[in-house]
C-alpha cells in the first residue's frame, strides 16, 4: 500500500521540483510552542515532515539538535507524547509525510511492536532510525512493513559501491543521502560532490532521494535540490528555536511564527527548482 | 527473564554479527558501518597471523612488563582469617592498569590498517593515559575524550597525558562523565572517517570491539591459569573482578569460563546504595537496551533515555556494561554484586595498611567483596581477585571523602 511518502513524492515529480523536508524536535521548547510549529509546517511550505524523537545521548546529531534534544527532554517529553503530537497533527492535516527520526533505544524500551501499532494509528508515515543499519533490518525494519511504515535509511559518503546495494535493500519511501562525513548541521557540503554521489545512486534505484546535513539557507537548498527529490533541513530550524529563548530558557512569543519564517524562505528555494 | 539453557561452552561467543545470546551486536550509524566491517575483517586477519601475536607478545613483555605477578596476599589472608587471596597485579603494569593490554593490540591493528590519528575516551583516564602512551610509542596524534567532571577529579591523568603529548577534550555534554565522552569520541570518529581509529577503552561498543578488547585482555586470565598452577597445582575456587565497562573482568573470567568450579564474580559500583539513582550496577538495577553500538544492560528510565550513573570510581561510573557480561549474568554463569563507595574506601585504606599496596578505586570495589566472602570460606580455599590498577591517581579523592585536606599545588 502507498503511504503519504509515496504519494507525496509523486506529486513533486509531477511538479518538477524537489520536495523541502524539515525536521523539528518533539517537544522543542516545550510541548505547546512544539505543536504549534509542527501543525504550521505545511503552510509555511514542508512538504514533509521530519520529528526528531528526543534521546539523551544523540551520537551523531551536533550540538544545535544535541541542545534540542535537551530541551524536549527537560520539559518532560517522551515518545509517547511524541505520538500524540502526531495523532493531534492528523486532525488538520491528512496529507503531509510524518517521518519520525531518532535512536534505537526509546522504541526498544516502548516496545518494537507496540511502537509500529502505535505509530500506524497517530498517522506515522515512516522512521529514520539513526543506529540501526541494515544489519539489525530484522529488529524494526522489517515488522515496520507490516503497519505500512516506511523504513528510510541514510546513504553516506563512505557509503562505496558495494556496500550500497545492502543500504537499498529493504528502504522504502526515500533514500536519505547524507552530505558529509560527520553530525548533524557541522559543515557546508560541496554541491558538486553531492551532486555526483546522488547520481551514482540514481543509476541503482528508482525511489526518491532527498539530500541532507548542513543545508542552512534557501541559496544551499536551491543548489543540492537540482539533482536531489527532496532537501532535507534540521540544525537551522532548531537553532531558530535557540535564538528565540529569553534568558530563562522559555520561548519568546513568535518563536514558531520565527521557525516558519524561516521555512517559508527555505520552501521559496526549493519551488525556485525545475527538473 | 527466563533463563536460557545452559550452553556446552560459555567461550563460543560472539556470533559472526557480534552477537554474545541477544546482546552485543552493531547498532551504529551508517557512516560508521564500512568501518566497523573493515575492522573487523583485519582484526579477522591479525588474529591468525603468528606475527601480529608475536608483536603483542613482545611488547606485553618489553614494554609492559608482562606477566604481571601473581601475588598471595598472605598479611590480608591472614587478616580475613578464611580464603587465600591471590592478587593478579596488573596494576604493575606500565601505565599503572590494565588497560595497557588492550592499548597495545589496537594500536598495532590502527597501523595495520593505516591510520594516521588515535582517538579515545576515558573516565578515570586510565585508558586515556595508556592510549596517549602507545600513541606516543607508535608515533600517533591522539585526542581523548573526557567528561569535565572526571578532568575535575582525576587531574594527575590528565597531566600525564599531556605530558605524553595527547590533546585532552573535556566534554560538558551531559554530566560530563564517561558516557558522554563515549557520544563525543563517536562524534569525532563519525567525522573523521577517513583517517581516525577509534582506540575504545573497554569490552563494550559495537562488534568486533567487546571480542577484540576481551581477547587483548584475556592475557590476565591466560597467565593467572599458569601462575596458578605453578603456586597451588589446582585452578582457584573462586574469581573476583570490579566491573564497569568490563574489560579488566572479562580479561581475567574468559579463560575460566568453561572451568565450571571457579566461581566468578563480577562486582559493580553500588555507589551510595541501589534504592536510589546514585549508583552504577547496570546489571543489578538496569535493564537491556541498545547504547553505543551494543545491547546491553543499562541504567535508564521507563522512557528508555539513559541515566548518568554515579560512583566515587571515575572508571565504574558508566551507565552500561559490555555485552559479554549481560550474557554472562543471563547465563548465569557469572554472579554480579553491587558494592557501595564506603565499603570501597574502607577496602582501600584495609589494603595499604595490611599489604603496603595503594590500589585504584576500581578493584577497590573488587576488594570490598573479597573481604566480605573469604572469612565465610574454608582455609583450603582459594580466591583470585584482579587488582587491575594502582591509586595514585585517587589519593585526591580518598582524601575528600575522607575529611582530609591536601595541598595540591
Amino acid at each position: 500500500m502507498k503511504t503519504r511518502i509515496d504519494t507525496r513524492f509523486e506529486q513533486l515529480k509531477i511538479e518538477g521540483r524537489p520536495g523541502l523536508v524539515t525536521f523539528v524536535m518533539a517537544g522543542d521548547p516545550n510541548l505547546e510552542v512544539s505543536q504549534e510549529i509542527l501543525n504550521g509546517l505545511p503552510v509555511a511550505g514542508a512538504d514533509l515532515i521530519e520529528i526528531g524523537m528526543p534521546f539523551s545521548d544523540p551520537m551523531a546529531d551536533g550540538p544545535s539538535i544535541q541542545l534540542a534534544g535537551q530541551r524536549a527532554l527537560k520539559g518532560g517529553q517522551t515518545l509517547t507524547k511524541t505520538l500524540a503530537m502526531v495523532a493531534e497533527f492528523r486532525k488538520l492535516n491528512n496529507e503531509t509525510p510524518i517521518i519520525l527520526m531518532g535512536y534505537y533505544n526509546p522504541i526498544y524500551i516502548y516496545g518494537n511492536e507496540k511502537f509500529l501499532k502505535d505509530a500506524n494509528a497517530a498517522g506515522v508515515d515512516g522512521l529514520i532510525i539513526v543506529d540501526l543499519p541494515p544489519e539489525a533490518d530484522d529488529e524494526l525494519c522489517i515488522p515496520a512493513m507490516d503497519y505500512n511504515i516506511n523504513f528510510i535509511r541514510l546513504a553516506t559518503p563512505t557509503t562505496d559501491a558495494e556496500r550500497l546495494p545492502k543500504v537499498l535493500e529493504n528502504t522504502s519511501g526515500f533514500l536519505y543521502y547524507v552530505s558529509i562525513t560527520g553530525i548533524t548541521g557541522a559543515a557546508a557540503p560541496d554541491p558538486d560532490r553531492v551532486g555526483k554521489a546522488i547520481a551514482a545512486i540514481k543509476a541503482k534505484t528508482d525511489i526518491p532521494v532527498a539530500v541532507g546535513f548542513g543545508v542552512r539557507t534557501a541559496e544551499q537548498a536551491a543548489d543540492l535540490g537540482k539533482g536531489a527529490d527532496g532537501v532535507v533541513v534540521g540544525s537551522a530550524l532548531v537553532s531558530v528555536i535557540l535564538d528565540n529563548l529569553d534568558s530563562d530558557g522559555n520561548p519568546k512569543a513568535g518563536t514558531a511564527r520565527a521557525v516558519h519564517a524561516l521555512v517559508e524562505d527555505l520552501a521559496s528555494g526549493v519551488r525556485s527548482v525545475k527538473h | 527473564m527466563s533463563k536460557p539453557i545452559e550452553p556446552n561452552s560459555f567461550k563460543t561467543g560472539p556470533d559472526e554479527a557480534g552477537h554474545f545470546g541477544i546482546f552485543g551486536g552493531r547498532y551504529v550509524a551508517e557512516t560508521l558501518m564500512p568501518l566497523i566491517l573493515d575492522l573487523e575483517k583485519h582484526y579477522t586477519d591479525a588474529k591468525n597471523d603468528p606475527d601480529f601475536h608475536a608483536q603483542i607478545a613482545y611488547l606485553n613483555k618489553h614494554y609492559t612488563g608482562r606477566p604481571s605477578p601473581l601475588y598471595f596476599a598472605e598479611s590480608l589472608t591472614e587478616h580475613l582469617g578464611g580464603a587465600k587471596i591471590y592478587f593478579k597485579r596488573d596494576e604493575l603494569n606500565h601505565t599503572g592498569s590494565h588497560k595497557i593490554n588492550n592499548c597495545l593490540g589496537q594500536i598495532l591493528l590502527a597501523k595495520k590498517m593505516g591510520k594516521t590519528r588515535i582517538i579515545a575516551e576515558t573516565g578515570a583516564g586510565q585508558h586515556g593515559v595508556a592510549a596517549a602512551t602507545v600513541a606516543a610509542k607508535f608515533g600517533f596524534p591522539c585526542v581523548v575524550y573526557m567528561g569535565k567532571t572526571d578532568v575535575e577529579r582525576q587531574s594527575p591523568n590528565v597531566f600525564r597525558m599531556k605530558l605524553l603529548g595527547a590533546e585532552i577534550v573535556p566534554v560538558t555534554a551531559g554530566a560530563g562523565t564517561l558516557k558522554d565522552a563515549m557520544n563525543e569520541a563517536l562524534r569525532d570518529w563519525v567525522t573523521n572517517v577517513e583517517d581516525t581509529y577509534y582506540l575504545i577503552g573497554t569490552a563494550a561498543g559495537p562488534h568486533p570491539y567487546p571480542e577484540l578488547v576481551r581477547d587483548f585482555q584475556s592475557v590476565i586470565g591466560k597467565e593467572t591459569k599458569e601462575q596458578m598452577m605453578e603456586a597451588e597445582w589446582r585452578l582457584p575456587d573462586m574469581l573476583i573482578a570490579s566491573v564497569g565497562g568490563g574489560s579488566n573482568a572479562i580479561g581475567l573470567f574468559h579463560p575460566f569460563l568453561d572451568d565450571k568450579d571457579v566461581e566468578i564474580v563480577g562486582v559493580e559500583a553500588g555507589g551510595l546504595g541501589l534504592e536510589g539513582d546514585e549508583h552504577c550496577a547496570s546489571l543489578s538495577a538496569g535493564k537491556p537496551g541498545v547504547l553505543h553500538g551494543n545491547r546491553t544492560y543499562l541504567l535508564q528510565d521507563d522512557d528508555g533515555q539513559i541515566l548518568e550513573g554515579h560512583s566515587i570510581s571515575a572508571g565504574l561510573d558508566y551507565p552500561g556494561i559490555g555485552p559479554e557480561h549481560s550474557y554472562l549474568q543471563e547465563t548465569g554463569r557469572v554472579e554480579y554484586v553491587p558494592i557501595m563507595d564506603t565499603e570501597a574506601l574502607e577496602a582501600f585504606q584495609l589494603l595499604c595498611k595490611t599489604e603496603g599496596i595503594i590500589p585504584a578505586l576500581e578493584p577497590s570495589h573488587a576488594l570490598a567483596e573479597v573481604v566480605k566472602r573469604a572469612p565465610k570460606m574454608g582455609k583450603d580455599k582459594i580466591i583470585v581477585m584482579n587488582l587491575c590498577g594502582r591509586g595514585d591517581k585517587d589519593i585526591f579523592t580518598v582524601g575528600k571523602a575522607l575529611g582530609i585536606e591536601m595541598e595540591t599545588e
